[in-house]
């Protein structure tokens, strides 16, 4: 059971993404998983053992290490990922009602049923329209919310993104105030600043995608207002030609390998 | 042998639960077992190592450390996942014997073996129970065991060969502490979906009942 796990849950909710949210995805894995266990984790990997106070006080150290560092960064990143791919989940259940509703008309032979057979349904690529549009960009928005709430809580915890080489403690049983001296506070800095950097761009990205499926919602919507006055025929007829265009986009993009096993 | 197993058992219940299931079964992969192994497992690591005393006398660090510790949140932790995971099992075997029995006489005894009435439905039912008693059972002995969920900076111990009241230490407090919290929030909603699956159930299948009961009498 590992981060692997969570990549064959999320991909199977890659199919219904769109373009941008494909990206996300893609960075969510590359830059942010897989940096964290393949790099950061090392670098945290001896906090506490490395974490030295010029005092031979027993227990100051604990004391004042857990004092500095209530919750380790590397924790607090692995929380946040696991919350901002949990939304994803939303879509996933979605579309597997969708699908399991679909299954059921075409068990009871319903005549509205499109299908040849449960192969295809299974296989189906769901637009996003309708209450699947809701659930999408409703999960959209908590990831942006998730997002937001732990950098800020990582900011709060830690004055800011910066690794200090040195800190004073004074906390009961040390006797005065003590030098603590934290292990690699330049790499840590480093890999702070890069791991904040990728959120921002995961949050620039999901606002990106919203602003997309809003503006996509409000133009089908003139559209459909439009074509009720119009003649329905031209209109539709480029409209469908528009929506085979999207779809091959999307379609495209759909072939990039996500390639990452730990 | 790892989490692997246990994760793959899993997928294989989800074919079988209702909607309320599949998201326990989602809460069970995410939140607790993925926290467990990505976050949770490297905070424990060295807790016996970074366990200090105030005292140089041999042995009094051992054995202040298992005095508090007498099973340690970790090992509680995994053990919780595994029985809680486990009576989904007797869904997975019930479904088997069906299919078993159909080939065994060949011929279609059921409608469709994986679907939930007569004794799979009680089965499911059986096993929800069980879930909900195993996490109320596991939340009740860590409540017991340290004293509530809090994890002091700070114990005093006083056992052989200690030779006085010794100051001990234990490492990360606050950081457990918020992990141990999280434990508890997922296995109260684990319970809470357990309880709301158990009585849709229930409720829906009373309802089947009487109105074919309502059916018959008026036929």
């Amino acid at each position: 059971m590992d981060w692997g796990a969570l990549h064959t849950i999320l991909g199977g909710v890659n199919k219904h993404s769109t373009s941008i949210g494909k990206i996300w995805l893609t960075v969510l894995f590359i830059f942010r998983i897989m940096i964290l266990v393949v790099a950061a984790e090392k670098v945290w990997g001896d906090e506490q053992d490395d974490f030295v106070c010029n005092t031979l006080q027993p227990g100051c150290k604990n004391v004042c290490y857990d004092h500095f560092f209530p919750i380790s960064h590397i924790r607090l990143w692995a929380l946040q990922l696991i919350f901002v791919s949990t939304p994803a989940l939303l879509v996933a259940m979605h579309v597997a009602y969708r699908r399991h509703e679909k299954k059921r008309q075409f068990r009871k032979g319903d005549q509205k049923c499109e299908f040849k057979d449960i192969e295809e349904i299974r296989k189906q690529r769901f637009r996003i329209e309708g209450s699947l549009w809701w659930t999408y960009t409703s999960s959209i928005f908590f990831r942006l919310i998730f997002e937001a709430v732990f950098m800020y809580a990582f900011y709060f915890m830690y004055d800011g993104f910066r690794m200090p080489r040195l800190m004073k403690c004074n906390a009961w049983p040390c006797p005065n105030t003590v030098d603590c001296f934290v292990s690699r506070p330049t790499e840590k800095t480093v890999f702070t600043i890069f791991m904040i950097a990728v959120s921002s761009i995961c949050i620039l990205l999901n606002v990106a995608e919203l602003c997309y499926l809003l503006t996509r919602f409000f133009l089908r919507r003139s559209k459909k207002a439009g074509n009720s006055k119009q003649q329905p025929n031209h209109e539709n007829k480029e409209e469908t030609k528009q929506n085979e265009m999207n779809e091959l986009i999307s379609d495209s993009c759909q072939n990039t390998v996500i390639g990452f096993s730990s | 042998m790892s989490w692997v197993l246990l994760r793959d058992l899993l997928s294989g219940v989800n074919k079988y639960s209702t909607g309320i299931g599949r998201i326990w079964v989602a809460v069970v992969f995410l939140f607790r077992l993925l926290v467990y192994v990505a976050a949770a497992e490297n905070i424990w690591k060295h807790e016996h190592d970074e366990f200090e005393c105030n005292i140089k006398q041999p042995g009094c660090e051992n054995v202040c450390f298992d005095h508090f510790f007498p099973v340690s949140h970790i090992r509680l932790w995994a053990l919780q996942l595994i029985m809680v995971s486990t009576p989904s099992l007797l869904v997975v075997f019930h479904v088997a014997y069906r299919e078993n029995r159909e080939k065994h006489h060949n011929q279609k005894l059921y409608k469709n073996p994986g679907k939930t009435d007569g004794g799979l439905l009680c089965t499911y039912l059986i096993s929800l129970i069980l879930k909900t008693g195993l996490e109320i059972f596991f939340l009740v002995l860590f409540y017991k065991l340290y004293n509530g969920f809090k994890i002091p900076r700070l114990v005093k111990c006083n056992i052989k060969p200690c030779p006085n009241t010794v100051d001990c230490y234990i490492s990360k407090p606050t950081e457990k502490m918020i992990f141990l919290y999280f434990l508890v929030a997922t296995s109260c909603l684990c319970i809470v979906l357990n309880v709301s699956e158990l009585s849709y159930l229930v409720f829906k299948y009373s309802i089947k009942c009487y109105l074919k009961r309502h059916v018959k009498n008026e036929q």
